[in-house]
């Protein structure tokens, strides 16, 4: 009774038919996400090949051709492995000594952690050129030299380490703590030393996810574009930056097209590596209630040690961000540190515009993602049709594209007919919906997965059709997911900036673009303030939601959002 | 009117082996009548599950048909269904309050408010749930969730119950105690129901019938006394209790019995058999561990309390079925239990009753083994 995989498809067609509800839904989606996904980068890779003849290989030729292009490419890929390696390692150091150990201020020591993941990326990059600058403060106000050559790969290398480690960390945090405290316990009992339980239980059991670890947070250096523009330089190329740079500064539309495909490949690469490779070898060791974490597994000499190494690095993280804070307020950076409030003035007046188009945009398609991303969680955890598999890898495919190569590929889709967006509000709310679904996505697909199948089954049973089902018993059990999806959906809105600076146009602008060209033209006092502004603006919605949440699911609602 | 299940077969694709099929559910048939009360029983993976889930409509057939109250039901989702399921799980709500819980199937038909509360508080009231009609479901214990299930599906007044191992996440004490509030209930309301487990002791305190399964295949439809003391075929005798089984060949058919030969060559008479036999036809002879007789040979003088044990009755002929060595004694209180070695492969099992009355042998005790025709039961050898 051998039947072929033809006749499953028929069948997953019918039944798709017999439910005009799902057939709708299914089509919508799918079609959304071919064109506000798909076809945007099929463009871009069509452009790159583009030739006056028709089609060939000529641009790429002119880009291998280029030693400054090349050096870009390599550049890019040096800076996201060695970001990977070290981000993956303070992360792992980081979430080892708070998931192990039982030093004091480990819950400040985590909120420190977090701010980098909720402020724009490239705030690492400003503190630094107001640290180590021309007029830095710690290279010229304290030590006096001139001109410390803090552009290019060192100065960069510190800020994307210290914007990035964060991500590994959480990751690593959650990792070691499903790491169930009996093996190590049992380890222990067997008469291995806290040497060898680390080396040959917790070290292994982490693996799959350090390597995942790693994966991430070299497709997310890939994709940076705010460090780099501010911090590489010209002796550093960086290539999301060429890119950039190729469309707006010599409107060469087919280079910076093969720039961007040249940029997507790797990070593509890594995520097909992390999502069907290294997720799959990861060990589930617990079970159940999560048992309480172990603290005498780590001796204290050691534990004093990883303590100084965490503490260097809340200092470091802290510094950065007092910076920021400073000179929001000083006059003028480096030569006159007095305070003054004309900054905010600034802001205020000149730069209100900004940050209520950011606000306006970020508050509409914050939402309406994570509620498309529930529905695509519920369709690709729950339902059967055909299309599925294409439906789960498109959307969350946003993930793995960098912003640039999205903001080009926006350009060429929709500057043309049959849709015209450009310069338009729909554009920024069509790229910040379809960037930011995966974070719905992964959110619901969690929360569905711990939801028992016979929950809806009951629902079903007791008389209730699929709308119903959905609307009576799963969704209210996936608000709270939604809630914590919408959370980080918003922070990454807020903060955008690769593609987005493709598309705002004078009409619509946000504050992330406004920062970039203050800090371009070297005010770095009105930069800081709109940065201060806008991590402000996040602070009050994380507490805002999660206020809600507590008041609606008690305790619940708070570990939901483990920020 | 009831449920009937005629010729159910259904294949699913093999999760292991992509491109090929595995066969769930085998040319399943029965006719459960309006009122009774059926368990599918089986080891895990023998269908009984899949079968369920085909009734209330979660899985569709292969092949075959699907009959409720009287209506071939093949083509109508679970919610057109006129049943009510009890899941593994319980599957309550975790947003909605108990009454809530409750009162979720009237308010999908769309009875009115005060309909729906009468309803559902004769039901909690009947359930000893009232006091609980406001906590939230991780308030309760797992026997306050199982009686929330339950109410929760009496409640919508279905033709037909389904129960989905319903007792198994709850402890040893609360299970007994549930099994016979799930069958106080179902007499009470007079739901036809049909209950899935694994347990036969379960099985056996719920039901009117038993249908025992194995690999997607029916093996037995009958009684709990059918089931367990007339099995069909040695899987049944087998799955069901403890069980020893002697092969012989039939000598001489007698009435609904037989005459057996039996291997070791001693002769006695089976009252009953699950094939008609012919004399030369090899035979299964099945005896239940309660149904052996034990007794001291009377070569043998006991010691202390095993001399008691003398005071059951010795065979007229004298001679015993089997003589053997007590090899292992568990004494469990109210039973006690045997495994003799009687020279055969397979230890001879045995229990006795009332030990502390009846007396108990020790290991290394030498016992005569024996028991009457009505305890025994012939399969075909080859079953």
């Amino acid at each position: 009774m051998v039947r072929s995989k033809g006749s499953r498809w028929a069948r997953e067609i019918r039944l798709l038919w017999g439910d005009p509800l799902l057939f709708t839904v299914v089509f919508f989606v799918l079609s959304s996400l071919i064109v506000f996904i798909l076809y945007p980068l099929v463009l871009v890779v069509a452009t790159s090949f583009k030739t006056p003849k028709g089609f060939g290989l000529a641009v790429f030729l002119e880009v291998f051709k280029s030693a400054y292009l090349l050096q870009g490419f390599w550049n890019s890929i040096m800076m996201s492995t060695l970001t990977a390696v070290g981000g993956s390692l303070i992360g792992f150091l980081f979430a080892y000594t708070l998931s192990r150990t039982d030093i004091p201020f480990k819950k400040l020591f985590h909120i420190i952690a977090i701010i980098p993941v909720v402020s724009p990326p490239f705030i690492g990059a400003m503190s630094i050129i107001m640290l180590f600058g021309n007029n830095g403060l710690i290279t010229y106000s304290l030590l006096g030299i001139n001109n410390y050559p803090i552009y290019g790969f060192r100065g960069l290398l510190f800020a994307q380490l210290l914007t990035f480690f964060p991500i590994a960390y959480i990751t690593l945090r959650g990792v070691l703590e499903s790491i169930s405290p009996t093996l190590e316990d049992a380890a222990m009992d067997l008469g291995g030393s806290r040497w060898q339980v680390f080396r040959k239980v917790t070290l292994p059991l982490s693996i799959p996810g350090i390597a995942s670890a790693m994966l991430v947070l070299f497709i997310e250096t890939m994709a940076d574009f705010g460090n780099p523009l501010i911090l590489a330089g010209s002796q550093f190329p960086i290539l999301s930056v060429q890119a950039y740079l190729q469309i707006t500064g010599m409107f060469d539309l087919p280079t910076g097209s093969a720039l961007a495909l040249l940029l997507l490949l790797p990070s593509i690469t890594a995520y097909i590596l992390q999502k069907y490779w290294v997720s799959r070898k990861q060990y589930i060791t617990i079970t159940g209630k999560p048992t309480t974490s172990m603290i005498k597994s780590v001796h204290p000499v050691a534990k004093w040690v990883l303590f100084g190494v965490c503490l260097f690095v809340v200092l470091l993280i802290l510094l950065v961000y007092l910076t920021i804070l400073w000179g929001a307020f000083a006059n003028v950076w480096g030569t006159d540190n007095t305070l003054t409030l004309k900054h905010f003035q600034y802001v205020f007046g000149v730069g209100f515009r900004a940050v209520v188009d950011t606000l306006t945009i970020s508050g509409i398609s914050t939402p309406l993602s994570g509620i498309l991303g529930m529905v695509i969680a519920f369709l690709v955890v729950r339902k059967r049709f055909p299309g599925k598999q294409f439906m789960e890898f498109t959307s969350m495919l946003s993930f793995a594209v960098p912003g640039t190569v999205i903001g080009i590929g926006y350009i060429l889709a929709f500057n043309s007919p049959p849709l015209v967006l450009t310069g338009t509000l729909a554009i920024l709310l069509l790229n910040f919906i379809y960037r930011y679904i995966p974070v719905g996505i992964q959110s619901g697909i969690a929360i569905l997965r711990q939801i028992d199948p016979a929950i809806e089954e009951a629902a079903i049973d007791l008389g209730a059709d699929a709308k119903k089902t959905f609307l009576r018993v799963t969704l209210p059990l996936m608000v709270p997911a939604f809630f914590s999806g919408l959370i980080f959906a918003f922070v990454r809105a807020m903060t955008a900036i690769s593609a987005a600076i493709f598309l705002v146009s004078s009409h619509w602008n946000l504050m992330t673009v406004q920062i970039m060209s203050q800090v371009e033209s070297g005010r770095l006092g009105a930069a800081s303030a709109f940065s201060v502004i806008l991590v402000g603006l996040i602070l009050v919605a994380i507490f805002m939601i999660r206020a809600i949440l507590l008041y609606r699911y008690g305790k619940l609602g708070g570990k939901l959002l483990n920020i | 009117m009831g449920v009937k299940l005629v010729h159910i077969t259904k294949v699913f694709p093999d999760p292991h082996h992509p491109g090929k099929e595995v066969v769930a559910v085998r040319n399943v048939s029965i006719d459960v009548k309006e009122g009774e009360f059926v368990t599918f029983l089986g080891p895990s993976g023998c269908g009984k599950t899949t079968t369920l889930r085909i009734i209330s409509g979660f899985e569709y057939p292969t092949e075959g048909e699907v009959w409720i109250s009287g209506k071939m039901v093949n083509n109508d989702p679970p919610n057109k269904r006129d049943t009510s399921m009890v899941f593994q799980s319980y599957a309550i709500f975790p947003h909605l309050s108990v009454a809530q819980n409750i009162g979720f199937g009237l308010e999908l038909k769309g009875l009115p408010k005060e309909r729906i509360r009468a309803e559902t508080e004769r039901i909690m009231a009947v359930m000893n749930l009232t006091n609980l009609a406001n906590r939230r479901p991780d308030q309760l214990s797992g026997g306050q969730q199982q009686r929330v299930a339950l109410a929760r599906a009496i409640v919508n007044k279905p033709s037909v119950l389904l129960f989905d191992e319903p007792l198994s996440n709850l402890d040893a004490k609360l299970r007994e105690q549930m099994r016979l509030e799930i069958r106080r209930i179902q007499k009470t309301f007079g739901i036809t129901s049909i209950y899935v487990t694994h347990d036969q002791v379960e099985a056996m305190t719920v039901s009117d019938r038993i249908v025992v399964m194995n690999e997607g295949n029916i093996m037995q439809i009958g009684t709990p006394f059918e089931i367990y003391s007339r099995p069909l075929n040695r899987f049944v005798a087998d799955f069901i209790g403890r069980v020893n089984f002697f092969e012989g060949t039939v000598t001489e058919v007698k009435g609904q019995g037989v005459r057996v030969r039996f291997n070791h060559g001693v002769d006695r008479e089976v009252a009953s058999c699950s094939i008609a036999f012919k004399p030369g036809d090899k035979a299964l002879v099945v005896v239940r561990p309660e149904s052996l007789k034990l007794v001291s040979p009377s070569s043998s003088t006991g010691n202390g309390i095993s001399q008691n044990a003398s005071v059951y009755s010795h065979p007229a002929n004298g001679q015993p079925f089997l003589e053997g060595k007590i090899d292992k004694v568990v004494y469990l209180g109210s039973v006690c239990e045997y495994e003799i070695d009687g020279g055969r492969e397979k230890p001879v099992l045995a229990v006795t009753h009332n030990p502390i009355e009846e007396g108990f042998f020790q290991p290394g005790d030498l016992v005569g083994i024996d028991f009457s025709p009505i305890s025994a039961h012939a399969l075909p050898l080859s079953s």
